[in-house]
């Protein structure tokens, strides 16, 4: 169930962040504080952007952050971030960021169901926007309980 | 008719597109195609008509043998069905 993989403790509202790195590695630092990732994964995240380009801002505002499995992911698990102040990630069309998803997969396959439904989520704008201008992590909890 | 999705890790949006583009196949009433996602080093070695992607990966999709099909924003099915419909056309699998 996606509220299992991404769960309160994985939600973090209104960061304040200067650049995109540090964005991402605030995204990245919520799973590694819940031990489903280690050190490493936030540098394999950042190394993907500097080898393929701003392709995670999936859309506009909005990036998914992630890299391999071997890059250090412990288990499945999603965390959201959002930034008090948009952050300017390199993309021509989807800038500025507001919502940083950050997703951890331990292998290709297992979370595959949770990413579906967070892909649902993402598909309904009113569920997206009420994510994006949440101010309690209480709000977010029942969204995503919807489409548990 | 085979369909190729690619992301820089093969893990997160080329599986979302893949989930998109089959329901826009089946809300079209378009069937017989095969839609597969990878990552885009493994991409090279796999074989398909079409090959989607975001953006910045796209570009390095050229080359592969196929039609390129380049992707805006992720969540737009409209920008998504417009370009499916166009690519298909253009390969003569729908009229």
């Amino acid at each position: 169930m996606l509220i299992d993989i991404l769960r309160k403790e994985l939600i973090k509202l209104n960061v304040k962040c200067n650049d995109w790195k540090e964005a991402i590695e605030e995204g990245a630092y919520l799973l590694e504080k819940e031990g489903i990732v280690n050190k490493n994964y936030k540098d394999a995240i950042i190394n993907n952007f500097y080898e393929l380009g701003p392709y995670m801002v999936i859309a506009p505002g909005i990036v998914l952050s992630h890299a391999r499995p071997e890059a250090g992911v412990n288990n499945n698990g999603i965390s959201i971030l959002t930034l008090e102040d948009p952050i300017e990630f390199g993309s021509e069309l989807n800038d500025p960021v507001k919502l940083i998803i950050t997703l951890a997969a331990k292998d290709n396959t297992s979370h595959l169901s949770a990413l579906s439904k967070l892909m649902e989520i993402l598909m309904n704008s009113d569920d997206l926007n009420s994510i994006i201008n949440a101010k309690t992590v209480q709000e977010v909890v029942k969204i995503i309980e919807k489409y548990s | 008719m085979k369909i190729l999705v690619c992301c820089g890790s093969g893990l997160g949006s080329s599986f979302m597109i893949e989930m998109n583009i089959k329901n826009v196949l089946k809300s079209l009433g378009i069937n017989g195609v095969t839609v597969e996602h990878s990552d885009l080093s493994s991409a090279k070695g796999i074989k398909a008509d079409v090959y989607v992607g975001t953006r910045d990966i796209a570009v390095r999709l050229e080359g592969l043998g196929g039609e390129v099909v380049s992707l805006n924003n992720m969540i737009d099915k409209k920008e998504l069905e417009d370009k499916l419909v166009e690519v298909l056309k253009k390969l003569n699998y729908i009229k």
